[in-house]
């Protein structure tokens, strides 16, 4: 019974946590449309709290913590990497002891250059230890992949951290340091996803900056740049005829970030939605009607279309630019299968970013 | 039609060379039959192995039409014997697991020039209409050597040669088999070579030549 | 190629007026075919099935980790090795009573497990919830379904009072074997956070030493090419391979015995054919064209024949395996398409071998005949002498494999150039009989005799060296099977001590009908037992319970025994060691076994060694209360009692009545004997059947060289005859002559039988099983093979004699006709 093969039953059974990420089904992708009956609803107003909202939320279905980052080697070439762990729960109700706890762990890893792209997904059952997340002493693994404090980590800011994932063909190293406190994504971290009240409780680290050594078929290179991570936890947060999404962290030159994604609609229709985050930490939620996302050029891979150009025009912030992505192959070829690389833009405004592309 | 020159052919036996044929020179013209007759052990044998091409000769020269035999190769010696050769032996070499009718066909049939006329004229000219269906061993000598004649020439060969047909049938047997054939070679036209030890029979075909001391006498 | 369609066409017709030739040619290439490939059949449905077994969710084709003291480790050694990058995956495993069986209950934990654990059964799509969800599931073979008497879906209960999940047929599993969650595993067998071993997965990248992560707590086991089932029975099917090369050999015999004959025959029609312009290229072509598509023919006959050779036998075999080595063997025969084409091949390979001789000899031949004197004495004598040699060399051989042969597979080489060496020698040495006898022999028939029997050496010769062997594999195999009859049923006898057997479903019911049967005055003693299991230098083995009582002291058999044996035993740091054990531990008296107990090291002095035959796993025989003592999970379940003989069977009947218990939980001594004997005897149904085919295959070796040869005889009879001898006379001779040859053969056969017995017993069986027998000789089953064995020759010579008792005198008058 191979790793993978059970993997890709163990998502397609939907016991694994992989429901999480993003493709079309009838039920939405992966079947993150599916009703939350048992599990923690998601509701305006939550206060949220740290170091604790760190940690994991077992009574939610699903939960996030996706860590990209831009980087550039010492010849100043870009690379990318990615750390995800996902987790969920099989059953609501209370948590099993052991063996029998219903939560279910997934990560991904990969690292991506211009000429080349690399991923791996590990597996592990929770309530056991091998997976798992700890808020205070914080601590986020699965197997020997990990993102770690230190004794000086700041619960505000949710660094400094290490971060390590290995795999036959990669592995890398790095310690992410940031100086301002995390951002609370929607209105006041709770993201509404649908029209219909489908949300989630959603808050970043975008101001990471990051530096360590990244390892493609044993040659290792010291690597440096930034880095942005979602947290990100709910029991039903895509509609059910919502098919999947294209997200986007975009780091400005400027030292701004900007976060935007559109959900894209059976019917054709998309639900975009922005936040506008200030060098210095201030969020602004950007009006739907305000965004405009174009696809430019597709790519086609793993048999499917894939849109990795973007026209992008913000008129109220008088933003506009054109994305490329450095490796326009960067298909997470893992259980639940979607896009994932570095871009860069130009246009009214410089920078690089992570696009994701799911459900397609 | 066949020419011989100078033909020698030597074997060893007990590690002692015998010299067979000394340079044999024959020759015999289209629809001749010469009768080829000496004491045991002169070569007559030999001589009709070696025109068949049973056998490789050591010199000399052996032409049948334009074929000249002695450069065949094996192979090429196999398919001259089905296409233009008829071979009649004292022994008949019959098969005895194929009937009359089978073993009258059978060399006509691998060298491809099976005639269904001119077999049905043979069984009728040999008299074998009734025994067709028998196997060998249920025929008389005569009989068999009558197949075997008959096997010979269902081919239409160009060249008919016998080695003592005769030598294993009673006098009046052998007159009746040897008139039969002598019918059949002037019927096809065929030239006919027969080795015998009989005066008697040798007379009856147009020359008459004698192998003495390995040379044509 | 219609010049080749009309050379075969003459060819074939040889066999349309011989068709006792064809049919002894087919029946030689059937014959080597059949049993070769029934045997092939059932060795790669064994082969298939030790795979599955194997490759149960990783056994022994998956490297694993396992603790090497203990049966089990402690659940958090898993998380360190997966943390520090280990790909590894937990299984637990364990026996549970269910129904009143005892099942091996195996958890897994498929989201770990690893990607290369061969063809092991998987679970389907949506099927991985439900497994790990609960209530779960239990993954059962569809044998053990049936065995269980349950439906799908049922949630049977343990013996311990534990439910299963529901049963869930997985057609691939192999029988006997519950498959569930790790958790629930844990859980049924009471070792919550307890692992018995890791199966280890491809690194994904390079993983810590395993030393720094886990320190000694953890071994890793290489995964072995073989299985432990398969070196248990590879001794098994090397048998069964052995039998069927021996008649494929024995069929080539034939075959060659037919096809020479043929060739010989068939000299003139191909000298024809050649004067008739079919080139030497054309009729050698053809020749081996016939001789392949009659293999062809036959081989596909043959393998139908091994086809229902291997489906009759496979029930025994799979009956034999079980009990021998509790390997499971469905009884259901599927074939590979590999195997018809090797079948095939082999048919063609053996004809073409078998046939090679006279195809040569056809090759090479010259159109004109050209008459040599044969010179048959000369000719003869060479070949006797060659042959000779040749079997010296093998004896050398032999005498090699005995001194410094090591494996089975050297006991088995160390047979078959005893054999061969024999076979090969057979001939030179009838030859100097019947020389000797035709020294000895004054009037003038005798001599004709004598002289005409060594005549007829060569001929026959291959059908004797068949003859030989399947007589020599006969008497070893039989007195080996005798053997091994007479001492399995002195030793049950002995070991059977006890006068009832009950077997509980659980202690609760044990303890009731303990306490009840203490009520009675028709029980004389209550023995109790028990078994255990644990890991010994990486083996299973098994831990025998035995009851301090005089009747053990008395009757309990022991192959050797230190002094005050029994009471050493009873204070419970001494063990009796069975034979097998004692050998693949190389542990004997005055050793010192060490027991991975729950808890901790049980040190057992080796006091005694023991006979264990038809038991796969090594077993020690400790004091039953010591072995509560150390191993206090082991079921109380089994009692025996005894009983004056008078009152079993009313005892049996209250047993029965009070606590519903089935025939199979309550059985007396006679019962139960004859259970085991019926097991036995049932291993050793095979063998004989192969025996017997064996045999039937030599016998028609003898029967057709027979036919043959007396065809070319009549030159040899005629002048006999015309001197005056009458036809019956000569009929009469010549039955003699078969006879008497055949007797010096089968009288041969015995010393290399009884050689072949010994190495059976003394070299192959302890390499194999890992007991050593006594060796008996039965004298009056010798005579009674000897018997058979001339019986058969006589059936063989009977026909070709009467044919020449009846036949025409023209026949005979015409061998003078005929001569050249």
């Amino acid at each position: 019974m191979s790793a993978d093969g059970i993997s890709r039953r163990a998502f397609a059974g939907g016991i694994a946590a992989l429901a999480i990420a993003r493709r079309a089904g009838a039920q939405g992708y992966a079947g993150l449309g599916e009703t939350a009956d048992g599990f923690a609803k998601v509701t305006p107003g939550k206060p949220f709290v740290f170091p604790a909202d760190h940690g994991p939320h077992p009574e939610f279905r699903i939960e996030w913590w996706y860590l990209t980052a831009n980087l550039v080697d010492g010849s100043g070439a870009a690379c990318g990497l990615q750390w995800t762990l996902f987790r969920q729960a099989a059953q609501p109700g209370p948590q099993g002891e052991g063996w029998a706890n219903q939560q279910v762990w997934m990560a991904h890893a990969a690292v991506t250059r211009a000429d080349t792209h690399r991923f791996n997904e590990v597996f592990s059952r929770g309530g056991i230890g091998q997976a798992g997340v700890t808020a205070t002493a914080f601590a986020a693994w699965i197997d020997d992949w990990e993102m770690k404090g230190l004794e000086r980590t700041d619960d505000r800011t949710l660094a400094p951290l290490t971060l390590k994932a290995a795999s036959t063909d990669f592995s890398y190293a790095l310690t992410l340091e940031a100086d301002r406190a995390v951002v609370l994504q929607g209105d006041g971290g709770y993201s509404r996803k649908s029209e219909r009240g489908q949300a989630s409780y959603y808050y970043s680290q975008p101001f990471y900056r990051a530096r360590g050594t990244l390892t493609i078929d044993g040659k290792p290179v010291d690597v440096s740049g930034q880095a942005w991570m979602d947290r990100e936890w709910s029991s039903q947060p895509l509609d059910a005829d919502q098919t999947g999404w294209d997200w986007l962290s975009l780091h400005l030159a400027s030292g701004d970030k900007l976060m935007l994604y559109r959900l894209r609609q059976k019917d054709g229709r998309d639900y975009p939605f922005g936040n506008w985050i200030s060098a210095t930490g201030e969020t602004q939620m950007i009006a739907g009607g305000d965004i405009q996302m174009i696809p430019k050029a597709t790519t086609e891979v793993a048999g499917r279309k894939l849109p990795v150009e973007w026209q992008i025009a913000i008129p109220s912030r008088s933003f506009a630019i054109a994305c490329k992505p450095l490796n326009p192959r960067a298909w997470m070829g893992t259980g639940f299968s979607y896009w994932e690389g570095p871009i860069s833009f130009t246009g009214t405004h410089d920078g690089v970013g992570y696009l994701e592309l799911t459900g397609y | 039609m066949l020419s011989i020159r100078n033909l020698s052919k030597t074997f060893s036996s007990a590690g002692e060379p015998v010299h067979v044929l000394r340079g044999v020179d024959l020759d015999l013209r289209d629809g001749e039959r010469i009768a080829l007759t000496g004491e045991s052990g002169s070569g007559k044998s030999t001589l009709l192995h070696l025109i068949a091409g049973l056998d490789a000769a050591d010199s000399g020269t052996i032409r049948l039409a334009d074929i000249e035999i002695t450069k065949l190769s094996d192979a090429g010696r196999a398919s001259l014997r089905r296409d233009r050769i008829g071979l009649v032996f004292q022994q008949f070499n019959l098969i005895p697991s194929l009937s009359v009718a089978d073993n009258l066909a059978f060399q006509a049939r691998i060298a491809d020039r099976h005639d269904a006329a001119w077999t049905k004229e043979l069984v009728e000219r040999l008299g074998l209409g009734a025994l067709l269906k028998r196997y060998p061993e249920q025929l008389s000598g005569g009989q068999q050597q009558r197949v075997a004649i008959g096997r010979a020439l269902a081919t239409k060969p160009s060249l008919l040669l016998a080695d003592e047909p005769t030598g294993n049938l009673d006098e009046t047997t052998a007159e009746n088999v040897l008139a039969l054939t002598r019918d059949l070679v002037a019927r096809t036209g065929c030239g006919f070579l027969m080795v015998t030890h009989s005066l008697h029979l040798a007379a009856t075909l147009d020359r008459h030549v004698t192998l003495h001391a390995g040379r044509i006498a | 190629m219609r010049r080749a369609l009309w050379v075969l066409a003459v060819l074939l017709s040889h066999w349309r007026r011989h068709k006792m030739q064809f049919a002894t040619l087919l029946v030689g290439l059937i014959a080597a075919t059949a049993l070769w490939s029934g045997v092939q059949a059932i060795n790669q449905q064994a082969r298939n099935a030790y795979d599955r077994a194997a490759a149960t969710f990783g056994g022994a084709r998956t490297a694993m980790l396992v603790a090497p003291a203990s049966a089990t480790f402690p659940q958090e050694l898993f998380v360190k090795l997966r943390r520090a990058g280990w790909p590894v995956s937990p299984a637990l495993e364990g026996r549970v009573q269910i129904n009143g069986r005892s099942l091996r209950l195996l958890g897994i934990e498929p989201v770990t497990l690893p990607v290369d654990v061969g063809n092991a059964p998987r679970l389907g799509a949506a099927d991985l919830s439900s497994f790990v969800a609960p209530p779960g599931q239990t993954l059962v073979a569809r044998e053990t379904l049936s065995d269980l008497q349950e439906q799908e879906g049922a949630a049977p209960p343990t013996s311990d009072g534990a439910t299963l999940p529901p049963l869930r047929v997985l057609p691939q599993l192999v029988p006997d074997v519950l498959v569930v969650d790790i958790g629930v595993a844990q859980r049924l067998l009471n070792k919550p956070d307890q692992l018995s071993r890791l199966l280890v997965g491809k690194p994904k990248s390079k993983p810590a030493p395993l030393a720094s992560v886990v320190g000694d707590q953890l071994q890793l086991i290489e995964p072995t090419a073989e299985t432990e089932l398969e070196r248990l029975t590879d001794s098994f099917h090397l048998n069964l391979t052995a039998f069927g090369l021996l008649s494929f050999f024995v069929g080539l015999f034939i075959v060659n015995s037919a096809v020479g004959l043929a060739f010989e025959q068939r000299l003139p029609m191909l000298r024809t054919l050649r004067a008739c312009g079919a080139s030497a290229r054309l009729v050698n072509t053809v020749l081996v064209v016939e001789l392949v598509a009659l293999a062809l023919v036959a081989g596909l006959i043959g393998l139908s024949c091994g086809y229902f050779i291997a489906a009759a036998l496979l029930p025994d075999v799979a009956a034999s395996l079980r009990g021998l080595y509790g390997a499971q063997i469905p009884g259901q025969l599927t074939l590979r398409p590999e195997w018809w084409l090797a079948g095939i091949g082999i048919s063609i390979a053996g004809a073409l071998v078998a046939a090679a001789t006279s195809l040569i000899k056809a090759i090479r031949m010259p159109v004109l005949a050209t008459a040599q004197p044969r010179a048959w004495q000369q000719r003869q004598r060479r070949w006797l002498i060659l042959q000779s040699l040749a079997a010296s060399a093998v004896f050398a051989v032999a005498l090699l494999l005995l001194r410094y042969g090591e494996s089975l597979i050297a006991g088995f080489g160390l047979l078959a150039a005893l054999m061969l060496g024999a076979a090969l020698i057979l001939p030179a040495l009838l030859e100097l009989i019947l020389l000797a006898g035709q020294r000895t022999a004054r009037r003038p028939l005798a001599l004709w005799f004598w002289a005409d029997s060594r005549q007829q050496l060569s001929g026959l010769s291959l059908a004797l060296m068949a003859l030989l062997l399947a007589l020599a594999v006969n008497v070893g195999v039989s007195t080996m099977v005798e053997t091994f009859s007479r001492t399995f049923i002195g030793w049950l006898n002995g070991r059977l001590a006890a006068d009832v057997y009950i077997s509980t479903s659980d202690n609760a019911q044990a303890l009731a009908i303990r306490n009840w049967l203490r009520e009675r005055s028709d029980v004389q003693a209550i023995l109790s037992g028990g078994r255990a299991e644990a890991q010994v230098q990486g083996q299973p083995v098994e831990l025998l319970g035995l009851p301090d009582h005089t009747l053990y002291r008395e009757r309990w058999p022991l192959l050797d025994a230190a002094p005050r044996a029994w009471t050493r035993l009873a204070p419970g740091n001494a063990a009796f060691i069975s034979e097998q054990l004692s050998r693949r531990l190389n542990v004997g008296i005055g050793d010192v076994v060490a027991v991975p107990a729950p808890g901790g090291t049980w040190e057992l002095d080796i006091v005694g060694v023991y006979a264990d035959y038809g038991n796969p796993k090594g077993q020690l025989a400790v004091n039953v209360a010591a072995l509560m003592r150390q191993f206090p999970q082991t079921p109380q379940t089994r009692i025996g009692l005894i009983v004056a003989k008078e009152n079993i069977s009313g005892l049996i009947e209250a047993l029965q009545k009070r606590f519903a218990l089935g025939d199979r939980s309550v059985a007396d001594q006679a019962t139960v004997k004859a259970e085991s004997i019926r097991i036995f005897n049932r291993t050793f149904a095979v063998t004989s059947a192969l025996n017997a085919f064996t045999l039937g295959v030599a016998g028609i070796a003898l029967f057709t060289s027979l036919l043959t040869l007396a065809n070319s005889r009549l030159p040899q009879l005629a002048p006999l005859w015309a001197i005056g001898i009458t036809r019956p006379r000569l009929a009469a001779i010549e039955l003699t002559k078969t006879l008497s040859v055949a007797l010096f053969t089968a009288l041969l056969a015995v010393p290399l039988g009884l050689l072949v017995a010994w190495c059976l017993i003394a070299i192959v069986n302890v390499k194999a099983f890992g007991w050593r027998l006594p060796f008996h000789v039965f004298p009056l089953q010798l005579v009674e093979l000897v018997a058979v064995a001339l019986f058969a020759s006589l059936l063989a010579a009977l026909l070709p004699v009467a044919r020449l008792a009846r036949m025409q005198p023209a026949n005979l008058v015409k061998v003078f006709a005929n001569e050249r």
